[in-house]
């Protein structure tokens, strides 16, 4: 197995920590969770719910806007500042790059993750002075919140394989906006008569990565169990959308001539 | 025979220009070359030669629309090929969040170095390019010399046995260049390959056995840079002084220039003679007699001169 891409990987992860931006990101994520406290407390009886759910949701949305606002410039700024030029030369093959860019993104998005999960940890112990067996649960929602980055952040090195970093993003969050409503389009295309529309309707549902099957959000806050089916499921299936796009982004890439 | 360090056979890079009416522009044109084992070999050409393409194509950070490459007889499309090569690109830049031992530890353990071997190496290269004292300086706080400075040193940090510069003494101070050059004379000696490209012809004259001149994506010559240039005299120069309130002589009235308190004149070989007997009757100090032989510049200049004259290859899209 090649060690490139861990190590592209490694040098994406320290780039990211360099990045000023990214503690302005992760300090807004945690006023946000901090505000949770005051919102929580200000909730009579249900404090710990509010908390957990704007804590999770603040982790989910600040985690989806570096995911894509980061992986459309991982191998654009690579290109444009011809940083790349160096590291093609030496024995790196391009989707070896791209699977290390890939990886130290994730790497970093799940440390992010972790400190914010921290800080969710720390408000939520701050309010009601204890652990509850039921936020289980929480950690599960996290699992699936790194889940979703990480197919966000390979729809973001697709679609900056080949278009620019303002198009890779506004198709990433459109893919993203119109994945959560997969299950929609599909209920669109039922209430036609049309079974054309049906068909069409049903192949871009299952085209589009259903991003709702990812958030349990509401589930964690209100401590309801989570299926362990939906685990592996949410893993495999991420998995498969995920190896997708890396695949079609390395084939892309690979016969692209670099500016 | 052993193989050549490098073979390029026919490369052609065909690119799109225009956006509604696209046609193609051939900036390279069917290059064909070969650079043996230890030569040092400097690609000459102005600027839209041809030059960076080519060594793009050879990094494969490009592809050829046509005819192939290889390098100590390995394709370029072959990863394992850039184990044996160093590159530095034209006007590099690196990561500027890195410091210069960051950097060159992130590119050797590409190249598969222990820990141990990687200290060492960067230290010696470091030193090398007279940067060992800015070894954890972020380069963003480098100059453009000094990081063209690091751009050698990751280029030749593993060792490679041909090494790919872009422009190299670009950027760089006098001393600098001094630098650059003493290097290349060092990596000479150790019997490595060496292929650059440079607008300088004065340092292509003082370092390569052999150049090429690429004009308009066409390669238009290859030689030692004294076989390329004809050796003969075209021309005398004399240079002289003349006694205060002394009239130049008539045959040098008009072509005679004054530079400072002295004359200056070129005369054709068989009016040598008669010129300076012109000059003692005037009483002139004759200071120097040169004979002028046309130099790799005035090669170089004839060959762009030529090309300005023919039309820019554009080509209909399809008609390739």
């Amino acid at each position: 197995m090649s060690a490139v891409p861990g190590i592209v990987a490694v040098n994406t992860f320290r780039e990211a920590v360099r990045d000023r931006v990214l503690y302005n990101l992760i300090v807004f994520a945690l006023m946000m969770i901090g505000a949770s406290v005051l919102v929580g407390e200000i909730s009579i009886g249900i404090s710990r719910l509010v908390i957990i759910n704007l804590g999770l949701s603040a982790i989910s949305i600040f985690g989806l806007v570096m995911a894509v606002f980061i992986g459309v410039g991982l191998v654009y700024k690579e290109m444009e500042k011809r940083t790349l030029y160096c590291l093609l030369a030496k024995p790196v093959r391009r989707w070896e790059f791209l699977i290390g860019k890939f990886g130290g993104l994730v790497l970093t998005l799940t440390v992010n993750t972790f400190f914010m999960a921290l800080g969710l940890g720390a408000a939520l112990y701050y309010v009601s002075r204890e652990f509850l067996r039921s936020d289980a649960m929480i950690v599960i929602a996290i699992y699936f919140i790194v889940l979703e980055l990480a197919l966000v952040t390979a729809l973001a090195l697709f679609f900056s394989c080949f278009s620019s970093p303002m198009l890779s993003t506004l198709y990433t969050l459109g893919i993203y906006v119109a994945g959560f409503f997969s299950g929609d389009i599909r209920e669109i295309g039922m209430v036609t008569h049309s079974p054309a529309m049906q068909t069409a309707a049903r192949a871009i549902s299952y085209l589009l990565p259903n991003f709702r099957n990812f958030n349990v959000i509401a589930a964690a806050s209100h401590g309801d169990a989570i299926p362990f089916s939906l685990i592996w499921q949410n893993t495999a299936y991420a998995a498969l959308y995920v190896a997708l796009a890396l695949i079609g982004a390395s084939a892309i890439f690979s016969g692209r001539n670099l500016k | 025979m052993s193989t050549p360090a490098i073979e390029i056979e026919g490369l052609t890079k065909d690119y799109p220009v225009g956006f509604w009416r696209q046609r193609m522009h051939r900036s390279l044109d069917h290059l064909t070359l070969q650079v043996q084992d230890g030569e040092v070999f400097g690609f000459l050409g102005p600027n839209g030669a041809g030059k960076t393409t080519t060594l793009k194509v050879l990094m494969s950070i490009i592809f050829p629309t046509s005819g192939s490459a290889r390098v100590r007889g390995k394709s370029i499309d072959d990863v394992s090929m850039h184990r044996e090569i160093g590159y530095l690109p034209e006007q590099p830049y690196f990561y500027d969040y890195l410091t210069a031992r960051e950097l060159l530890d992130y590119y050797a353990r590409l190249f598969g170095f222990a820990a141990s071997e990687r200290r060492e190496r960067i230290i010696r290269f470091l030193e090398r390019v007279g940067l060992g004292g800015a070894a954890d300086v972020q380069l963003r706080k480098f100059s453009k010399g000094m990081l063209q400075r690091v751009g050698i040193a990751q280029a030749i940090l593993h060792d490679p046995q041909v090494i790919f510069l872009d422009e190299p003494m670009s950027g760089l101070d006098p001393v600098g260049r001094r630098e650059v050059r003493d290097i290349i004379h060092d990596l000479k000696r150790e019997g490595r390959t060496i292929f650059f490209s440079t607008h300088i012809l004065s340092d292509a004259e003082m370092l390569c056995d052999r150049v090429g001149v690429l004009v308009g994506g066409k390669l238009q010559g290859v030689g030692a840079p004294r076989e390329i240039v004809s050796m003969e005299v075209y021309a005398m120069e004399i240079l002289f002084e003349t006694p205060e309130g002394h009239p130049l002589p008539n045959s040098l009235a008009k072509s005679a220039t004054q530079v400072g308190g002295r004359y200056r004149a070129e005369v054709p070989e068989d009016q040598l003679y008669p010129v300076l007997d012109e000059l003692r009757r005037c009483e002139a100090r004759i200071l120097s007699v040169t004979p002028l032989r046309p130099t790799l510049e005035d090669y170089f200049f004839k060959l762009v001169a030529r090309d300005k004259s023919a039309p820019p290859q554009l080509v209909e899209v399809g008609a390739r």
